[in-house]
């Protein structure tokens, strides 16, 4: 395969992830944004600091719903905003349109206009409605993909992408909690720690399945092995480091090379694994979390060379 | 060629004969408009355009700003010819591909047509399509151009006229293609008693075509890409739609590099050669080294793997002499001198102002001709002159009597015209036809094309890129 369409396979899983990704961190801001005694101003910053958007607001000024809607929502110079994200998407499946099934570049196709023209104001109004839009559109790309896609190496390229920015994106979001948190208990404190936490359980959809793992109670530690090195929910990392793994693995076999991005996976998913029964809690969430994204990242530069992209 | 129907209302109607009746030909089409209605061929219409718009089926345009990704507008009513009246073209445009290519290999080589003084020297030699680098060489089956698209337009029931000729990288046989199967999907009965031939082996053909063309240096079975200036082209679509349904990479200039005569692409295995590259780029953006050293674009080093064996470009570098405006005029000579038959299908009489006598006839017509740029192309700087004001024609005569070579002139055609979708019911409207050749080891051509419709009343101009549509084009078994 080429490697520009394998480099165009991968941005655009990444890209689609993404703009679901900031959907759930908006979520997740507004949640968190909405609880009693919250402030209100702290919640939205680190939204913006995690997707690396605070300079699209003056330091220190007030930060509203309209901000966020205009910055992470409909800016298209921000990188990180849903509107970018479609477009860019879209623009690396354009480029590879041969790789994809006829339903999948219909799914993509249908999802980059839906922004264009609308106002901030307008956007906020409809916010919920529009986060709920993004989600169903990257599902329905996913869902065209699982069962119309060859298993070909497109395809490995464009699930490892997809792998890869879904774990960080649950980095983030534990980083979100990281910036706006009271001081880590044992136990979780009141009301609003309490909050926090189900907020970021509920931007990633696991509320029911941590139930589920956990039982009723919730701890931060529960929570955080959940997230990070529990292998059965999607959204784990350690879940999306098991996929790379896999797919890895297969262009390894059919290109007849182990190279430095097969290596950094191990690495990673060595981390995650001493980091069980709560040892990662101990050892510093956000510490962990830091190094995970780090080693991300470099898994990216890897990959992009040993596939000569 | 009947020239007694005067401009407009009077063009011939290519739903009806003479006596107004409805053509065997459309019977078909005439009952199915009937049963569905107006209103309901427009709710239809709607339907068609989602779909189009879903896939993605667009046309940019160059220098109009706006949206880069406008829908090419589509005509639901099929244009249809019978099983006699494309015989008649089937034989016209193969006969007129194979004296093109013809030509493409004489001037490259000894030039006999020159030499028999029945093409002026200079119009070759001097031409900016002629390319020097190409003298003397034999691309492989002697093919230049393989894939052929010739304009056709019709005066009459029985007189078929060539436009003009495309001999580099045509375009539009995706809409061919898509309107085909957008009408197959939305209308499978009236497909159903099979009187329509398929146009859908196309892709088979081309790769056929484009395998059979492979260089010397190939072992095996060839490798074929479609090499694509990128998704910003106009005609990416079109690009990405044929390597698909052709199953092999579509690649851009940046995927390819030169070393030891051959091509290569890069791929996440490493480099893998190329034989025959389908290039929809123009010659000066192929090769940085031989023909725009200020282009960022092109592989360097990819003509000279060229004319090594190394690789086959289809088409040949120079193939746009042979469809050069100037050279239109020739092509009824070419086909005398290199087959030895007459033409089937007949040139539209054509004033070069580069004449003497040409300049003075059209400086003397020009409210009554339609003029055009010699190297021009897409409908852009055209003179109409029955539409256009005298303030117009007096600005163009005065550019080309600043530069008479650069220009030529034609009479206004009473182009027929074909049952379009109006608001209130079915309308005329000027079309012309795109049947697309393909030229290898053997001539291959489907029974179809792309028929371009003006869409509004009177309109002449049918390029896509000046508000023309696209509808299915239908030829019939018998």
């Amino acid at each position: 395969m080429l490697s520009r369409t394998a480099e165009n396979l991968f941005w655009m899983a990444r890209y689609l992830e993404r703009a679901e990704s900031t959907a759930r961190l908006i979520t997740m801001g507004q949640r968190m944004a909405v609880l009693p005694g919250s402030a209100y101003r702290d919640e939205w910053r680190s939204v913006l600091r995690v997707t690396d958007s605070e300079s699209f607001v003056q330091p220190g000024a007030p930060i509203t719903e309209e901000d966020i809607a205009r910055i992470l929502l409909l800016d298209p110079e921000n990188p990180a905003s849903i509107q970018a994200c479609l477009v860019r998407a879209r623009a690396n499946g354009r480029s590879v349109r041969i790789r994809l099934t006829q339903e999948m570049w219909e799914a993509l196709n249908m999802s980059w206009r839906r922004f264009e023209g609308l106002s901030a104001a307008e956007a906020c109004q409809e916010l919920p409605a529009l986060i709920d839009w993004v989600k169903t559109r990257a599902s329905v790309f996913r869902g065209a993909a699982e069962t119309g896609m060859m298993r070909h190496a497109g395809h490995a390229f464009m699930s490892i992408g997809g792998a890869l920015e879904r774990a960080q994106m649950t980095l983030r979001l534990l980083d979100v909690k990281y910036f706006v948190l009271l001081p880590e208990t044992d136990v979780v404190g009141g009301g609003r720690d309490h909050y926090q936490w189900t907020s970021v359980l509920h931007a990633l959809s696991g509320i029911r399945a941590y139930h589920h793992v956990y039982g009723g109670a919730y701890s931060p530690a529960h929570i955080s092995d959940f997230l990070m090195v529990n292998r059965a929910f999607p959204r784990s990392v350690a879940y999306c480091v098991d996929q790379m793994r896999w797919h890895l693995e297969r262009l390894a076999e059919e290109h007849g090379v182990h190279a430095d991005c097969h290596e950094t996976v191990d690495e990673i998913f060595e981390l995650l694994l001493e980091g069980r029964d709560g040892a990662i809690f101990q050892r510093g969430l956000h510490e962990s979390v830091q190094q995970c994204l780090k080693m991300t990242n470099q898994l990216a530069l890897e990959i992009a060379e040993s596939y000569h992209f | 060629m009947n020239r007694s129907f005067t401009r407009g209302a009077m063009s011939f109607f290519e739903m009806h004969d003479q006596e107004g009746a409805i053509r065997s030909c459309y019977a078909d089409v005439k009952r199915w408009i009937d049963e569905t209605g107006i209103a309901g061929l427009h709710r239809r219409l709607e339907e068609a355009e989602a779909i189009f718009r879903r896939i993605g089926i667009t046309f940019a345009v160059y220098g109009e700003g706006g949206d880069p990704e406008r829908l090419i507008p589509f005509d639901l009513l099929p244009r249809v010819f019978s099983r006699l009246e494309w015989e008649r073209l089937d034989r016209g445009i193969r006969q007129r591909a194979q004296a093109l290519n013809a030509f493409l290999f004489d001037v490259y080589h000894r030039g006999e047509i020159l030499r028999a003084g029945l093409i002026p020297q200079d119009l070759v030699y001097q031409n900016p399509a002629f390319r020097p680098e190409m003298i003397g060489f034999d691309p492989p089956g002697r093919v230049y151009s393989h894939i052929v698209g010739i304009d056709i337009v019709r005066t009459g029931p029985t007189a078929f006229e060539v436009l003009e000729d495309n001999c580099r990288t045509p375009s539009g046989v995706s809409y061919m293609l898509e309107n085909r199967e957008i009408m197959t999907r939305m209308f499978p009965g009236l497909f159903a008693k099979g009187m329509v031939t398929p146009v859908d082996n196309y892709p088979a053909l081309l790769l056929q075509t484009l395998k059979e063309v492979a260089p010397p240096a190939c072992k095996g079975d060839p490798v074929v890409v479609l090499l694509t200036p990128g998704s910003l082209n106009s005609a990416y679509y079109e690009h990405s739609f044929l390597a698909d349904l052709m199953g092999i990479e579509l690649v851009e200039p940046v995927d390819l590099f030169v070393e030891n005569d051959r091509v290569w692409m890069k791929t996440t295995a490493g480099p893998r050669a190329v034989d025959v590259i389908y290039r929809r780029i123009d010659d000066d953006y192929l090769d940085p080294l031989v023909f725009r050293p200020d282009s960022l674009l092109g592989v360097p080093g990819l003509f000279h793997a060229y004319r090594a064996g190394g690789v086959t470009l289809c088409s040949a570098p120079g193939a746009g002499i042979a469809d050069d405006k100037a050279i239109y005029v020739y092509v009824p000579e070419m086909i005398r001198f290199y087959l030895g038959e007459e033409p089937i299908l007949a040139n539209i009489p054509t004033w070069q102002c580069g004449t003497e006598t040409g300049l003075a006839h059209v400086l003397a017509h020009l409210p009554e001709l339609v003029a055009k740029e010699v190297h021009g192309s897409g409908g852009y700087g055209m003179l109409i002159g029955p539409k256009a004001s005298p303030e117009e024609i007096a600005a163009y005569a005065e550019r080309i009597k600043a530069n008479p070579g650069g220009f030529i002139a034609q009479p206004t055609l009473d182009l027929s015209t074909v049952p379009t979708l109006g608001e209130a019911g079915v309308v005329g409207r000027h079309a012309d036809f795109r049947p697309f050749c393909l030229v290898g080891k053997q001539m291959r051509l489907v029974p179809g094309g792309l028929t371009r419709v003006a869409l509004t009343e009177g309109s002449l101009v049918v390029n896509s890129s000046q508000g023309g549509g696209v509808k299915d084009t239908w030829v019939l078994r018998n």
